[in-house]
């Protein structure tokens, strides 16, 4: 959190509303997303209890566990589940586009996106896309074939989800807090119906009001994967009791349905209210790459390909981290140079400024470090009122032009200096519009969007024995299809 | 009768158990907790009495599960235990005794069973071998803000070559030898509750404290199954860290004397008014981490939103309004409709500039 978020927290107290703390919206949604909302027992590692998933607000599916101790009752689940979900995903796979690249390659022109309240759906969906992806369809413990192909997904889009900015898998809480600050803390805000209340509150309650009263359990469920406590005393446990005694799952249906169906409400809300801000500039490209990770791992599944290993080898997970920090990288300098709201928290922090350039000295020619020929390197000095903490040498980059490579030579009182280093065409003299003008307000920042480069890794072939050594590939074998699931 | 007793009225002392004391020392500057703690009030009963039940409770379906995983661990003489202290841990245990301390003869009173709970393991530290290997539900005092309060039993001292262990079953599962990051860190302070007791116990018998190891035996469910599995979690930072708060915490003594005379926080004999006020008088220190650990957090947070206590925006955002004690004096500052004290110059100024430049960038 920035001093920026908790002003408008403070803010949003006073005048009894969330606040923005963005001005564009920084997250894909889909025209078709998928919202699922599981639920799970409580005290089990991973045993599904319901879920109400679908893409038509009015016309969602439930679908249950009436007994979840039950091991068979789960993979049937399992495969409903899949009966919903892999037609969706499988949707996409069809339609492609060609990317123009050095290699001209084809990409998937839209792709899956699932939508869940919370964290802690994520993390669900990640549990289950693990407990079935090793399954088989023949063996001693067979399921239904849909069942590891979903596991799969699930497994793919959870991965996703942990990659800043992708947008395969969202959860609805975080999705709102990148955009709008409450006046409660960031922990309450991980309810969606209490953080919801804030952000637009019933006609005739403020926000603090209407957060009280979505803290009823009764009106508001939990958002999941965790149902409430009495819940399972009062209402679940007699249920499922009269499932065992009648085989009939009425009971446990509409006992969940009564769970559910609040949140699926919210969720399609919070959808709305997302849908109303503008796009940022960048959320295409994100978008981009998370159809690119779809298409590939399309054409992976096509080819047979094996679930994921329980554990990564030492170079793909050193090369996963790279990935996750270079997208972290880019994630954030693009989310401030989209948005002014956003760069007013690095503009607080220092590592940004904002200002009237007063000075340029275009035609300046050195030779640079490690060349042998002048090249122009414009001086531009810019006036600022932001509380700079930067030191020279430091490399800067702009929303004028996202590429163009900066650093800060001098800062003296309010002036800052800063040299010009590329991106002005080839000629002996900067190509015009390349270089700020006098009298043109902009705004420098420490954030590189290129995401830095991934360190040089050796092939998974060459792992040091540092490291293990060369990782056996994983093959899926007969215990990881048949392992326990109680 | 103590003021203790006369706060908690009629009712019957609660017990501490390592969650409280955990939580207690999660959040040392709270004098009311540690008050309502160290008399023993049942803070779930006065929480609901003065309208704000606690926004927690336990699921009996995790209840049921916990239950039957710990009884499954301890089956046959604690038969898996062993096996994944052998196995797992690769220890060499030749001959394992267990005795179990959750009564003595019949009789659950606390005193009897602590005085055997020291007996026997003062017996097995200075007899070695052979004086026995597991001691399940051993009752152990603390002194928390200069008070001795009882131990809930939830764990299984173990011994081996005269070192002793803590054995702590927890049924949340460790999936791919992964396991939930909250759970595990949370199983790490109570258990750093246990082995600070524990080491207390050896002292005042006169023996080596440290012959209680820092390593604490998790045993948990592995993957999605019934199976347990043990892993050894250094708790030393833990340890630390509750050392220090424990020290820090303010002494009961010192609270008891700043109370009015003859206040109690009875929920037996008075309108529910009445403690409300009682309860108030004692200052608390909200946190919204409270609102998982404490009874009472509705209470206090209800209490921090009326008096625009930026506690209700959590630590962080507290911090970053540079530590300012209320919302409306933050925004007072931002705007320059407060004037600032000398402490607050400088926050004022950054509190100034970040409405300008919000305000600008929302417009």
């Amino acid at each position: 959190m920035s001093v920026i978020s908790a002003y408008a927290r403070a803010l949003a107290v006073q005048t009894g509303r969330a606040q923005p703390v963005a001005t564009v919206r920084h997250v894909h949604l889909s025209a078709t997303p998928m919202v699922f909302i599981p639920l799970k027992l409580a005290g089990e590692a991973a045993a599904p209890l319901a879920a109400l998933v679908g893409t038509d607000p009015a016309n969602p599916r439930l679908l249950v566990v009436p007994q979840p101790r039950n091991r068979d009752l789960r993979f049937a689940f399992m495969a409903e589940l899949a009966d919903v979900m892999l037609p969706y995903v499988e949707s996409f796979a069809g339609v492609t586009e060609t990317v123009e690249a050095k290699t001209p390659y084809e990409r998937s022109s839209d792709a899956p996106q699932l939508l869940v309240p919370n964290r802690g759906g994520i993390a669900f969906t990640k549990l289950l896309g693990r407990s079935t992806r090793f399954r088989r369809a023949d063996g001693p413990y067979p399921v239904h074939p849909s069942v590891p192909v979903l596991g799969q997904w699930l497994t793919f889009l959870a991965e996703r989800a942990e990659y800043a900015g992708s947008s395969a898998l969202v959860a609805m809480t975080e999705a709102l807090a990148l955009h709008w600050a409450t006046g409660q803390s960031p922990m309450e805000d991980a309810n969606l119906a209490t953080q919801l209340a804030w952000i637009a509150p019933p006609a005739g309650q403020n926000g603090p009001e209407a957060a009280l009263a979505a803290e009823d359990p009764l009106t508001s469920p939990p958002a999941g994967p965790e149902t409430h406590p009495d819940f399972d005393g009062q209402v679940l446990d007699h249920a499922i009791r009269a499932y065992e005694t009648s085989s009939s799952p009425a009971q446990v249906r509409e006992a969940l349905r009564t769970q559910l169906e609040p949140t699926w409400t919210l969720m399609w809300q919070a959808v709305r209210l997302l849908r109303e801000l503008p796009e940022a500039a960048t959320v295409d490209a994100r978008w981009a790459k998370d159809r690119d990770q779809f298409t590939r791992e399309t054409a992976r599944l096509a080819d047979g390909g094996f679930p994921r290993g329980r554990i990564d080898g030492a170079v793909s997970a050193a090369i996963r981290l790279a990935d996750l920090e270079s997208a972290l990288q880019t994630y954030e300098a693009q989310r401030a140079f989209d948005d002014p709201l956003v760069m007013a928290e690095h503009r607080v922090a220092g590592k940004a400024f904002s200002g009237e350039v007063v000075a340029v000295d275009a035609t300046r020619r050195i030779v640079p470090p490690g060349k042998t020929r002048a090249a122009p390197r414009p001086l531009v000095t810019i006036r600022t009122s932001d509380p700079v903490r930067l030191s020279p040498g430091k490399r800067l980059s702009s929303s004028r032009n996202r590429k163009q490579k900066t650093e800060i030579v001098s800062i003296a009182g309010d002036l800052v200096v800063i040299q010009i280093n590329d991106q002005m065409g080839r000629g002996s003299t900067p190509a015009p519009g390349s270089v700020p003008e006098v009298g043109e307000i902009v705004c420098y920042a420490e954030l590189d969007p290129s995401g830095g480069q991934r360190p040089r890794l050796p092939s998974g072939e060459d792992t040091p024995w540092t490291h293990g050594g060369p990782p056996t590939p994983y093959v899926p074998t007969d215990e990881d299809a048949q392992e326990a699931w109680s | 009768m103590t003021r203790l007793d006369t706060l908690r009225g009629p009712a019957a002392p609660l017990d501490h158990n390592a969650r409280t004391i955990a939580a207690l020392a999660v959040n040392p500057g709270c004098d009311r907790r540690a008050l309502l703690d160290a008399a023993g009030i049942d803070k779930q009963k006065t929480a609901t009495h003065l309208g704000y039940p606690a926004p927690f409770g336990q699921s009996p379906f995790a209840i049921t599960r916990a239950k039957s995983f710990d009884a499954l661990v301890k089956a046959n003489g604690c038969a898996h235990l062993l096996r994944l202290l052998r196995h797992t841990l690769g220890l060499s245990i030749s001959e394992a005794s267990y005795s179990d301390i959750s009564d003595v003869g019949g009789n659950d009173n606390h005193q009897v069973r602590h005085t055997r709970t020291r007996a026997l393991l003062k017996r097995a530290a200075t007899d070695g071998e052979g004086a026995g290997t597991l001691f399940d539900h051993p009752l152990l005092k603390l002194g928390v803000a200069g008070h001795q309060v009882y131990l809930e039993p939830a764990i299984i001292a173990f011994q081996i070559e005269g070192r002793f262990h803590v054995v702590e079953i927890k049924s949340f599962a460790v999936i791919d030898d992964q396991a939930d990051a909250g759970q595990v860190a949370a199983a790490a302070r109570q258990s750093a509750v246990y082995v600070h007791a524990l080491r207390a116990l050896f002292a005042s018998e006169g023996l080596d404290p440290d012959r209680v190891s820092h390593d604490v035996v998790l045993v948990c469910p592995k993957d999605f199954a019934n199976h347990p599995t043990a892993t050894l979690l250094d708790v030393r930072q833990q340890l630390a860290a509750l050392d220090r708060q424990l020290s820090r915490l303010t002494r009961i003594d010192r609270i008891l004397d700043e109370l009015p005379v003859g206040i109690t926080f009875d929920i037996e004999t008075q309108s529910p008014d009445e403690p409300s006020k009682a309860v108030s008088t004692v200052d608390a220190r909200f946190a919204p981490e409270c609102l998982s650990s404490c009874e009472m957090a509705l209470f206090c947070r209800a209490e921090a939103r009326d008096s625009g206590s930026t506690d209700m925006l959590g630590r962080t955002a507290r911090d970053e309004l540079g530590g300012v004690e209320s919302i409306p004096t933050a925004l007072g500052l931002a705007d320059g409709s407060r004037s600032a004290s000398p402490e607050q110059t400088e926050i004022a100024e950054q509190l100034r500039y970040v409405r300008r430049i919000y305000t600008e960038a929302v417009a």
